[in-house]
């Protein structure tokens, strides 16, 4: 690869607490290399900025691989920018050229209130798989593993289902603000194991009342979710969730 | 003294009779026993998960923002486990010989083969949590092998193995949170231990969004908060994994063992720039299928692809024979550091070597695959192409990984990588029941020393972190706290709580008023520059004795000149990373000092002055068939504790992949 | 789960949505189907046979309470849904993601549902008020007395804007139906993709020959193609 260097114009939120009221602030970077990763080109910011005695721009990011689901910036309109089926923290600033302004925000959604500058609270996701994402087994002495033999498709979709880092992506790309995806992406894991089905109902009508509860929109099926999903979580789970929902709904005996 | 508490008795019986003849806790007084756990990755959270299921309350702490975000997620490649699913040979007794002979016989046998025991539950035990791992069209589950063994015992799911098994472990955390036996500190970081009476009875947290610190008391403390391979600055760590947790353990008097003994992973994306700020592996699972080869000639200038078969140096298949590109991480690490030093190294920095695929893409997956669909005298196009779909299926996120990095086709062209660091085997000195050496602190997981000895082998890590969690520990805190049943909870207005507390604030308001002109990143970038060219790859005596001068120096400037933004009682995360890197550079000290100390060569540790006529590391079992456990003495200064390592069942001998 | 958390829920009022979407999307080709009559070019003894059967008959009149209960339930609880979804996020983007996620018809139900809603006032004030209410001209098909709506339509249509507020309406109903066909399926549960895109392309083709033909109704009345 090519590489060469860029200056470029950031248009950040800031915000110094969830309190507080915030606003964009504008900084100039100079000779960012188109080797360096988004959040590298951040970090050379904040050095930037401390030296100049400014408060640098707190955000979350942790494993900078692309797999913790820390990372969470909407940048120029997209959450985790431009690259299909990326995180901030493996965009490369390749993606970019020398003069081009960029725009980042925090994930927005009433559910993910802002904690500081980027930084939002995530935690009603852990909630909601505390409502039921999970098998109830003990640690123990369950049966051998290959006990029970799984259908190799299905073992695949749940995989498919299960890489969902958390991220919130999808909450932060849906006009509704929705969960969907995220929930969905639990339930079907779960819902596509045998180990899964025999709490597969409570889970489900637990889960999305949690969920609901958290303030979470509905879904609408517009698909923005699974656009943006750095994992490409795929929109069918959302469509599992609702049969499960439906049965559990219509079967449940109480 | 040392006192490792190794049950007697034959090695495959002692696990066995220790838990036939250990002390219980029954349920009713577990409900009064209080349990902090530090961390969440495969270790914390298995741990957490388990101890709140057998009743205990249990107070489970993180820096991240989820207990899901810890970094065992990252792991790739699988998890090994001695089932014997593929009749190859494999048995529990293989398991523990490979582990024991990949760890450069510094391990302990009875830590080494409790382990291998156990590994077989822990493959039951995710399956019944709904871990997806990747299954045969049987519809049983299917397996990988991995450097340095000669079996397939590895379990995987696609190159997310790591975020599979910490998902499970999660949800179990997470059904234990609902459940209330769990309380879940989110955004907290453990700043120090609280002793009283000679034990440990808590913890001091800093709550990062409000930056207040929090008294916690726990009848016993688990540190479960992984390695320290970010005091090299680059490694594959997240950017958040630190030390600080078992740092501030150790100079409350833990031990601290093997320092020294860090893991080169050989397969990452090599560096590209200053700008760097983290290192991304790939798999090794991928030395199944690539071959690892550089140019016959020096600064070849021919792009990979150009330079014909006959001018490859497939150096692994040349100098090892017998394991080829499976050799252990040491071993590959050492090897290309070998061929870039010798100036064969490609790309830009000539400090890479080629991992290529094509080889193995079509001949051995696009020809099964052609003999599958029943094509005859498939050309190389249409080899290629079929062997791509059974590639993308095995390592598809790791291609993509690599290709969002580099901007390169992995498909197209070979990888470039170079060792990088990965894991540190050495941690805090815990005997057979993961305590430490202060009665009531235990330490589980990366974060102990105890079962790698000088080299892990690829897919040993989950094992270990899960075995601790699930396994081990239910059981040796038992042992522990049925002696603490009638202890009360002691009130956080206690006076060891107030002064530690106290003494943490003040740390804190230190650091906050140097007020300098140098950012902590660039401490800790020097740091690592330091530890990477003295006490990396190779080290010598005289390069470890300058690195310990140069890092005193460096932490004399770091407390006179760092500058930290913004205040203590907010969210600040230069605060939070200020607070790491200076126990990083006090802990680089120590690493060198070990390093020093241990003149021999064993797995990652590679000392120049021992080495064989071929440039193969020497091991020295007459001098050093040792632990290293380090007791701290104050600034700058320790005393070397030894535990001496004896091998009832395995052969001493100098380890040979050719 | 209480019988009323099944339909309340954020995923039970999509359900409630999906259901009435289907019966609506049912009703719809019923209602196209009687209107074609008017191309049969018989001066609307056809059509108006068939309205009048629609009219008299009791189990239409009861299915057509139903229908007006379906309409409303789907158009009070769409304005709950879009209300509820918009008060999920107080503070907006500065960059909106726009037509990189999804499609600006998915996005925009609630508008295009208020343009029908709209027009289905309009529409009622034309046909629906007059026939069961305010009176049409009678005429007498094969001796039996009956309305003429035929007649009704020719006057209503003869009016240029009237034509072109209907073919608008047509416009927001294929982008209504382009979504909410396929949108009702997934909601109601058809996650395998083996029907998914089935369901996608007869959603399409639905959506285009039901909004076709309702736009052409007027337009062939005005330039006077059916007569």
């Amino acid at each position: 690869m090519e590489h060469y260097l860029m200056n470029l114009t950031l248009k950040v939120w800031r915000q110094a607490n969830s309190n507080a009221k915030g606003k964009f602030e504008t900084f100039k970077v100079k000779d960012i290399s188109s080797e360096m990763s988004f959040l590298e080109m951040i970090d050379v910011l904040n050095e930037q900025m401390i030296r100049e005695g400014h408060d640098p721009i707190a955000f979350d990011h942790d494993c900078r691989e692309g797999i913790c689901g820390m990372c969470s910036m909407y940048i120029d309109g997209r959450p985790h920018g431009p690259w299909h089926a990326n995180t901030v923290c493996q965009l490369h600033m390749r993606a970019y050229k020398d003069g081009d302004t960029i725009v980042i925000e925090p994930w927005r959604a009433n559910a993910f209130p802002v904690i500081k500058d980027l930084m939002v609270d995530r935690s009603a996701f852990d909630r909601i798989i505390q409502a039921g994402g999970y098998v109830s087994v003990n640690t123990g002495s369950p049966v051998d593993a290959n006990a029970t033999p799984i259908q190799k498709d299905n073992a695949d979709a749940a995989f498919a289902a299960a890489a969902c880092i958390g991220c919130g992506a999808c909450v932060a790309a849906c006009k509704n603000s929705s969960a969907m995806l995220f929930v969905s992406a639990k339930v079907s894991h779960l819902a596509l194991l045998p180990q899964g089905n025999p709490e597969r109902k409570s889970r489900v009508t637990n889960m999305i009342a949690q969920m609901d509860k958290e303030g979470f929109g509905s879904c609408t099926n517009t698909g923005a979710c699974e656009a943006v999903c750095p994992k490409e979580i795929k929109m069918s789970n959302i469509a599992r969730l609702n049969n499960e929902y439906l049965v559990a709904g219509l079967t449940i005996d109480k | 003294m040392l006192n490792s508490k190794i049950p007697a008795g034959a090695l495959d019986q002692k696990w066995v009779d220790y838990k036939g003849h250990c002390k219980l806790v029954n349920p009713a007084n577990k409900r009064k026993l209080e349990v902090i756990v530090v961390g969440t990755g495969l270790a914390g959270a298995s741990a957490a998960a388990s101890l709140g299921e057998l009743g205990y309350k249990v107070k489970a702490f993180c820096f991240q923002d989820s207990p899901r975000r810890a970094h065992s997620i990252a792991a790739q490649g699988g998890i090994n486990a001695a089932k014997n699913y593929q009749n190859d040979g494999d048995s529990v007794f293989r398991l523990f010989y490979d582990t024991i002979k990949g760890g450069d016989y510094r391990a302990r046998e009875a830590n080494v083969h409790r382990l291998a025991e156990v590994s077989v539950n822990i493959i039951d035990q995710c399956v019944a949590q709904g871990v997806p791992f990747a299954r045969e069209y049987g519809g049983l589950l299917n397996n990988r092998s991995f450097g340095g063994t000669q079996v397939k015992r590895t379990f995987y799911a696609a190159g997310q193995t790591g975020q599979q098994l910490l998902i499970g472990a999660y949800q179990a955390l997470e059904r234990q949170v609902a459940l209330g036996n769990v309380h879940q500190y989110t955004r907290h970081e453990m700043l120090d231990v609280v002793m009283v009476d000679g034990k440990a009875r808590g913890i001091i947290a800093r709550d990062l969004v409000t930056g207040k610190l929090e008294r916690h008391f726990g009848h016993a403390v688990l540190l479960c908060t992984g390695g320290y391979g970010n005091v090299f600055y680059l490694s594959t760590n997240a950017m958040g994994s630190n030390v600080t947790a078992i740092w501030k353990a150790h100079k409350k008097g833990a031990y601290f063992g093997n320092p020294c003994f860090t893991q080169i992973h050989p397969t990452c994306i090599p560096v590209t720039g200053d700008h760097q700020s983290k290192l991304t592996l790939m798999s090794e699972s991928l030395r199944n299928d690539g071959r690892i080869w550089v140019p016959k000639q020096k600064d070849d200038p021919r792009k990979a692809n150009d330079i014909p078969e006959e001018e490859r140096d497939y150096y692994l298949e040349r100098r090892y024979p017998a394991f080829g590109n499976l050799v252990p991480r040491d071993v590959a690490s050492r090897a290309a550091k070998e061929r870039c030093d010798a100036g064969y190294g490609v790309g830009t920095t000539k400090q890479a070597v080629y991992l290529d695929f094509k080889f193995n893409l079509i001949n051995k997956y696009g020809k099964a695959e052609a003999n599958k669909h029943g094509i005859e005298n498939p050309d190389t196009e249409t080899l290629i192409r079929l062997g791509k779909e059974v590639v993308k299926e095995e390592y598809g996120n790791l291609f993509d990984m690599y290709e969002k990095i580099t901007g390169e086709n992995p498909y197209e062209v070979p990888m470039r990588i170079y060792p990088a660091v990965h894991y540190t085997m050495g941690g805090l000195w815990v005997d057979y029941e993961l305590m430490t050496n202060i009665p009531g602190l235990y330490a589980l997981g990366e974060a102990n020393f105890s079962d790698h000895g000088a080299n892990r082998l690829g897919a040993s890590a989950l094992m270990q972190g899960l075995a601790d969690g699930y396994f081990v520990i239910p059981y040796t805190i038992g042992n522990y706290l049925a002696d603490d049943i009638a202890t009360k909870p002691i009130p956080t207005t206690h006076e060891a709580f107030e002064q530690t507390e106290k003494a943490v604030a003040e740390r804190i308001n230190k650091l906050m008023s140097i007020k300098g002109d140098t950012t902590v990143e660039t401490y800790h970038k020097r740091l690592g520059k330091i530890m990477w060219e003295k006490c990396g790859m190779a080290r010598n005596a005289q390069g470890l004795k300058e690195a310990i001068a140069e890092i005193q120096q460096l932490k004399k400037e770091f407390w006179s000149n760092v500058r930290i933004p913004g205040t203590i009682e907010e969210m600040n995360p230069e605060l939070d990373k200020a607070g790491r890197v200076a126990d990083f550079i006090e802990l680089g000290e120590l690493m060198c000092q070990d390093a020093l100390n241990r003149n021999e060569s064993c797995g990652g540790h590679f000392r120049e002055e021992s080495q064989t006529e071929e440039g193969e590391a020497k091991r020295d079992d007459d001098n050093f068939a040792y632990v290293s456990a380090w007791e701290y003495k104050g600034e700058s200064a320790w005393e070397l504790h030894k535990e001496a390592l004896t091998f009832e069942v395995a052969k001493l001998t100098q380890r040979s992949y050719k | 789960m209480k019988w009323s958390d099944v339909f309340t829920s954020s995923v039970g009022r999509k359900l409630v949505m999906g259901l009435t979407g289907l019966f609506l999307i049912t009703f719809l080709v019923v209602h196209a189907g009687v209107n074609a009559c008017i191309w049969a070019n018989d001066g609307g003894d056809m059509f108006n046979k068939a309205a009048h059967f629609m009219g008299a008959m009791i189990v239409i009149r009861v299915v057509e309470i139903g229908l007006f209960a379906g309409i409303f339930i789907h158009i009070i609880q769409g304005y709950v849904l879009e209300f509820s979804n918009r008060s999920k996020r107080s503070v907006g983007y500065d960059k909106q993601l726009g037509n990189r996620g999804s499609k600006w018809y998915s996005r925009s139900m609630g508008l295009l549902g208020t343009i029908l809603l709209l027009f289905f006032i309009l529409h009622w004030y034309h046909f629906w008020i007059p026939s069961r209410f305010t009176g049409v001209e009678q005429t007498q098909v094969n001796g039996v007395e009956m309305h003429n709506m035929f007649a009704l339509m020719q006057i209503t249509f003869s009016e240029l804007w009237v034509v072109i507020v209907y073919v608008v309406a047509c416009f927001s109903l294929f982008w209504h139906l382009l979504h909410g066909f396929q949108s009702a399926f997934r909601t109601l549960g058809v996650s395998n993709n083996r029907y998914i895109q089935p369901i996608k392309t007869i959603g399409f083709v639905y959506a285009l020959i039901v909004s076709l033909a309702f736009a052409m109704m007027p337009v062939s009345l005005y330039m006077g193609w059916a007569h």
